[in-house]
């Protein structure tokens, strides 16, 4: 279970999260919708520590990632993330993106490590590309690519931002499948998106980020059907 | 108008001689560079906190590695600290001076490269649970090493060559062996011209290795 509780998150003086409060049960998919700027993102560098906190508190299964004493690399296993731009490491092959962290992080040996890597990259379509490097992988390939390499951490909970925002129109199904065959097998995602056919059909609940505030959350049909706060419906009614 | 009888029989009798003193000035380069790598690493990354002692101490020996002689960096670790009583051997004295000016160049080559990496490779790679130094170690500093690949072999270049400063502060490396034989002999212009050819295929084996090392590290 990840608790978010009063979050506020400052840039120097600009305040980008206004006190969040949010619970995210296991086996739940979040999507978290808004504008550009309404920090989103940073809510998710937020819940795995890659950003420091100003109050409140964020705490996975009982542990305040924030807390001083946190071992945050142990932490952080728990929670894979896939990045817009999707950071695949150019100077290692698909299999080595995906064994790296497995065999340095969690001390697997290297036949272990290879064979979570091939499993993953299985999973994910991409067992013909065991050995190319990601110069030579399209962008879908590429997140798919990073995908693989978030799960074969085993995480608990998967963080996506904006996983297709970056990838060219015909390259966004590919993901979405990906993600949503993720959602299938149960696994616990918040979901940063503009693609609202994902959020409306694979989704749980749906949040909707407003000026660093959670101005509404609550299944897809509410905030879909008959959002209350003018603000969602403005924004909805704009990127349709 | 040209009477001067070329004898090259003394430079060829001391040719082991100087082969041997050339390869003394690749042993002084290769060391100084590995050193000079890894202090110009620490040093870059030092620059790029900005603040605190580490910045202006790495801001001090980048800016006096780079905009003063060579020959006066060697003369400090030989003559300047030697006026504290500090003695170094002639092989000391050019590996020190040499690992100085290499670490301040190299150290600005790394600070561009690191700056050219994004970073949301280093937040990639402590998502998935990685210390700072494994990232650094594993993602950051292979393909910062890429990117200077270039400046590094020129930098060795450059090191094999002022090497031969050496000769000014009494290390028998190629150009102070070369003194050596040439004062004694008198054949100063066979000496120096069979050492020029010397230095010259030093200086393309570095290349011709730079080149196969390449192509063996960087596959992608
Ligand atoms: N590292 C940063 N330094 C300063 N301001 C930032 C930084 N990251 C994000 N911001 C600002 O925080 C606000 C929220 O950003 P972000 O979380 O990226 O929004 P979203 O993901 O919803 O588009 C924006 O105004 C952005 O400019
Ligand atoms: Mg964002």
């Amino acid at each position: 279970m990840i608790e978010i509780r009063s979050l506020e998150k400052y840039f120097g003086a600009l305040q980008v999260l206004k006190g969040i409060d949010l619970t995210v049960e296991k086996g739940e998919v979040l999507s978290v919708i808004g504008a550009s700027g309404s920090g989103k993102s940073t809510l998710l560098y937020c819940i795995n520590g890659l950003e420091a906190i100003q109050k409140g508190s964020v705490v996975v299964d009982g542990t305040n990632v924030h807390a001083k004493g946190t071992d945050i690399n142990k932490l952080r296993q728990k929670l894979g993330m896939v990045f817009q731009q999707w950071n695949s490491f150019p100077h290692l092959t698909a299999l080595e993106n995906v064994a790296l962290a497995p065999r340095i992080v969690k001390g697997k040996s290297r036949t272990e490590a290879r064979d979570i890597a091939e499993r993953q990259l299985r999973h994910v379509g991409l067992d013909d590309k065991l050995n190319a490097y990601p110069s030579a992988l399209s962008g879908g390939q590429q997140q798919r690519l990073a995908i693989a390499r978030a799960l074969a951490m085993e995480p608990t909970y998967m963080l996506f931002d904006e996983a297709t925002s970056a990838l060219d129109p015909e390259l966004v199904g590919e993901v979405l499948d990906t993600m949503r065959l993720l959602a299938e097998e149960g696994m616990t995602m918040i979901c940063v998106t503009h693609e609202m056919g994902f959020a409306r059909d694979v989704s749980d609940r749906v949040a909707y980020f407003h000026q660093g505030v959670m101005e509404e959350i609550g299944p897809p049909e509410q905030i879909f059907g008959e959002a209350k706060s003018e603000h969602t419906r403005k924004f909805l009614a704009n990127v349709r | 108008m040209f009477d001067y009888n070329f004898h090259w029989r003394p430079v060829m009798k001391s040719l082991p001689d100087l082969l041997e003193a050339g390869l003394l000035t690749l042993q002084v380069a290769t060391l100084s560079m590995i050193i000079g790598i890894v202090i110009g690493l620490l040093l870059a990354l030092s620059r790029m906190k900005k603040t605190g002692p580490a910045y202006w101490l790495a801001t001090a020996w980048v800016e006096l590695a780079r905009n003063t002689p060579a020959l006066f960096q060697l003369f400090f670790f030989g003559f300047g600290i030697g006026a504290f009583g500090i003695h170094l051997s002639p092989f000391a004295i050019v590996l020190a001076g040499l690992s100085f000016n290499c670490a301040g160049y190299l150290a600005e080559n790394f600070r561009g490269g690191f700056q050219a990496i994004p970073d949301t490779q280093l937040r990639a790679a402590r998502s998935l649970g990685m210390t700072a130094w494994q990232a650094h170690t594993r993602i950051i500093i292979p393909q910062v090493f890429r990117l200077v690949y270039h400046p590094i072999t020129n930098q060795m270049v450059w090191a094999v060559l002022m090497s031969s400063l050496g000769m000014l502060v009494g290390f028998r490396e190629l150009s102070g062996e070369t003194q050596f034989f040439a004062s004694r002999t008198f054949r100063i212009f066979e000496y120096f011209a069979v050492t020029a050819v010397i230095y010259y295929a030093i200086v393309k084996i570095v290349l011709g290795a730079s080149r196969l090392l390449a192509m063996r590290l960087f596959r992608y």
